[in-house]
């Protein structure tokens, strides 16, 4: 049956199904047990399924990661959150290290099927430390797959696929959006009442990793955007009145190169949008990519809308993260030449 | 495919849940039980003051046992003064989160005594490395109020130019080092500001501060091996006030007892009442003399309960008895140095009342002069390009670009 749900609630359906399907799925992070999640996600989890399988963890990022690892290698199927993705850093060295190269160290004789579910990026006030987005720095890690959702249904379909693949996922989710997409407008705070992604089965599906989602179709630009900037690209290009495909790449490792290129093919043109700074950020992976598969489909040179390389600021975050109106800048540059 | 029911690990819980009655055990220690120790004392003469709890002020508000500082009246005038004015201020800025004029807010509710009590024991050359429930002793080092208010509603007087959550303070003139939201980090940082002094052949020692959920961090293990290695003169802090958000103590460690786990580093270990200003003024003095005697760290627990929410986004009713810290047994530390201090007739019912007057009309006066240069649900904010400066010392072509980019967008 499908159901309205909101992020909260649909990564939770995820989380719910998956825990009644598979004994081996054991949930484990900081305030998910009891508590079920500073952002809820995790809310009822314990009470149906126990202690043992839905538990609070001790506050360090390091020991999550690691003790994932060790069920991992031991033939369980954890999924832990890290409460901020700003600080999953303690564990970044079990992550980069250890859960992504387990597989080839051992001649793959162990692997570590974890998934990593981590809130991430900004609109939410968190200054430094609540709002960072940091997938480029896990992207540029052999062995590791990378997602980031953007809606209700692709997080749920994204999340179970995720936890059912063999190998590490980092999960993002990007927290601004958990009760209501953003258009890039902070006075305007729609849920996702009404929004057609936000119509969830409540039973098991897959939203398969490495497919890129077509979110809106034009013949003029491709613009690449994944986790709250899908929404705000939607809105940038409405109001640039140009014809675009926008793509929400929903996978980022790896990431659909047959949607880019069929796409540039067509329009000649892109964009690509995401908050995290621009040098080094994933955006820089995409051009290079689309210009050595796609040089001669170019009709412009390729744009990024990007936050700033700065720390991300508290009073004044609706200068730094990409806004409808840079992006439809963007857009309309690549239409001059 | 069947769900599997049997409980197969083992995972703790809080004592109490909602619903439940707090149930704490009696405290049976007195002030009476720990002898005062030497300074030079070793390892081992600190197991049974890692395993009692060091109090000065007894159930009767008496100030008792070895461990007494005999503060002149001025002193306790000073502290009680510094805690109350913490709570009103706490008070008055969570009414403000409500109206939306800061994005966020954190009370020290319960925990007042601890850094207040502990910064007054120091020298003003001492260097403070505190988490967010460490604000108080800006007080104690003379910060203006004002500029505090400012920092936490994000306006253009904001010292740290609206890059960091309200509560993040820095005050470098007070030797206050920035806070940093990622839990625990200040701790294994603090040994390194130690050991710079001491490489300096400065009389200045470290105090920093953790919480007992962040002790599960690896700094805080860190912290010690370095601390005892290196013999920094470092004073290291668990305010174990029982919860992190929603996660109970015992989710930090499977022991209920912070304070010994100093011992096996080599590290002299006291536990002491949280909620006792006289008896944290006294262990921290005397770990401060230590330190400064070139004999090292100390590692001091601070028995306490976290009587308020975590944060204004955080309701524990929904994880723990409500009003649970009603139950404690070490009390509200203002109401005990108020007590004592009425018990040995240096201060009545009235004084306090005018007071705590006196300091509601300072606080609200604070309020009304920081939000003149605007607050977070009105503005002016402090400008964007407080964005990139300081990013580096200087900034980068790269930057600059972005920057005039930013300003582009911005001035249109």
């Amino acid at each position: 049956m499908m159901v309205n749900m909101n992020m909260v609630q649909s990564v939770n359906s995820a989380l719910d199904n998956m825990l009644e399907r598979d004994n081996d799925i054991i949930i484990f992070g900081e305030d998910i047990g009891y508590f079920g999640g500073v952002f809820r996600t995790c809310d009822g989890l314990q009470e149906k399924y126990g202690k043992h399988r839905v538990f609070d963890s001790p506050l360090s990022e390091g020991g999550i990661a690691a003790t994932a690892f060790g069920m991992g290698i031991n033939g369980l199927r954890p999924v832990v959150e890290v409460q901020f993705a700003d600080y999953i850093f303690p564990a970044y060295d079990q992550i980069v290290n250890e859960m992504a190269k387990v597989r080839h160290r051992s001649g793959g004789e162990f692997w570590c099927p974890a998934t990593i579910r981590t809130p991430a990026g900004g609109g939410i006030r968190g200054g430094h430390h609540h709002s960072q987005s940091p997938e480029a720095q896990f992207t540029h890690t052999p062995g590791l797959k990378v997602v980031y959702c953007s809606t209700p249904f692709n997080s749920k379909g994204l999340l179970i696929s995720a936890i059912e693949d063999n190998d590490p996922v980092i999960f993002f989710e990007p927290k601004r959006c958990y009760r209501g997409p953003f258009y890039g407008d902070p006075h305007n705070v729609p849920t996702w009442k009404g929004h057609p992604e936000a119509e969830v089965p409540e039973s098991y599906y897959k939203v398969p990793l490495g497919e890129a989602r077509l979110a809106m179709e034009g013949d003029d630009c491709t613009v690449i955007a994944w986790g709250t900037m899908v929404h705000v690209a939607e809105q940038a290009i409405k109001n640039s009145g140009i014809s675009c495909d926008l793509i929400d790449l929903q996978t980022l490792v790896p990431w659909d190169k047959d949607a880019i290129v069929k796409s540039i093919e067509k329009t000649g043109r892109c964009v690509i949008v995401h908050e995290a700074p621009k040098t080094s950020g994933f955006g820089a992976e995409m051009v290079a990519s689309i210009q050595e598969r796609c040089f001669y489909h170019l009709e412009s040179r390729i744009e990024r809308v990007t936050g700033w390389d700065t720390p991300f600021p508290h009073t004044t975050e609706w200068d730094y993260m990409p806004s409808p109106s840079r992006i439809s800048e963007a857009i309309h540059k690549t239409q001059e030449e | 495919m069947v769900k599997k029911k049997t409980e197969t690990l083992h995972i703790p819980d809080a004592p109490n849940r909602p619903g439940d009655s707090p149930d704490f055990e009696k405290w049976t220690w007195t002030p009476e039980d720990l002898k005062r120790l030497k300074i030079d004392c070793s390892v081992d003469d600190t197991r049974e003051h890692a395993n009692g709890l060091v109090r000065v002020l007894n159930d009767n508000h008496e100030a008792k046992g070895e461990w007494n500082p005999n503060l002149k009246s001025e002193e306790l005038k000073i502290g009680l003064e510094h805690m109350l004015r913490l709570r009103i201020f706490d008070e008055r800025m969570m009414k403000m989160q409500r109206t939306g004029k800061l994005s966020f807010y954190m009370r020290s509710y319960g925990e007042e005594a601890i850094a207040i009590a502990q910064t007054m024991a120091l020298e003003n050359q001492d260097w403070l490395f505190p988490t967010y429930r460490q604000p108080g002793a800006q007080f104690v080092r003379g910060r203006d109020m004002v500029s505090m208010i400012c920092h936490c509603i994000g306006n253009e007087e904001d010292n740290v130019k609206g890059r960091q959550m309200p509560v993040h303070y820095t005050y470098r003139e007070g030797r206050y080092i920035s806070v940093s939201s990622p839990v625990g980090t200040q701790f294994s940082q603090a040994i390194g500001v130690a050991l710079a002094s001491k490489y300096k052949e400065l009389d200045e020692v470290t105090i920093t501060w953790i919480g007992d959920g962040a002790s599960a961090e690896g700094d805080y293990h860190y912290a010690l091996n370095f601390a005892s290695i290196f013999k920094a003169p470092v004073i290291l802090n668990v305010v174990n006030n029982q919860w992190a958000i929603s996660t109970h103590s015992n989710f930090a460690s499977g022991i209920q007892n912070f304070a010994i786990r100093g011992l096996p580093y080599g590290i002299p270990s006291i536990r002491v009442d949280g909620n006792d200003f006289l008896a944290l003024y006294s262990v921290t003095k005397w770990a401060r003399q230590r330190a400064a005697k070139k004999l090292g760290p100390t590692h001091i627990e601070v028995l306490t309960y976290r009587a308020g929410a975590h944060s204004s986004s955080d309701d524990p009713s929904r994880y723990r008895p409500k009003d649970s810290g009603d139950f404690w047994p070490g009390g509200d530390p203002i109401e005990r140095l108020k007590m004592h201090m009425i018990n040995i007739d240096e201060w009545s019912e009235e004084e306090h009342l005018e007071l705590e007057k006196r300091l509601d009309s300072e606080v609200m006066g604070a309020y009304k002069e920081a939000v003149k240069f605007g607050d977070l649900a009105n503005g002016p904010y402090p400008s964007s390009d407080a964005i990139f400066t300081e990013v580096y010392e200087t900034p980068p072509w790269h930057l600059q670009e972005q920057w005039d980019e930013m300003k582009r967008w911005r001035d249109e």
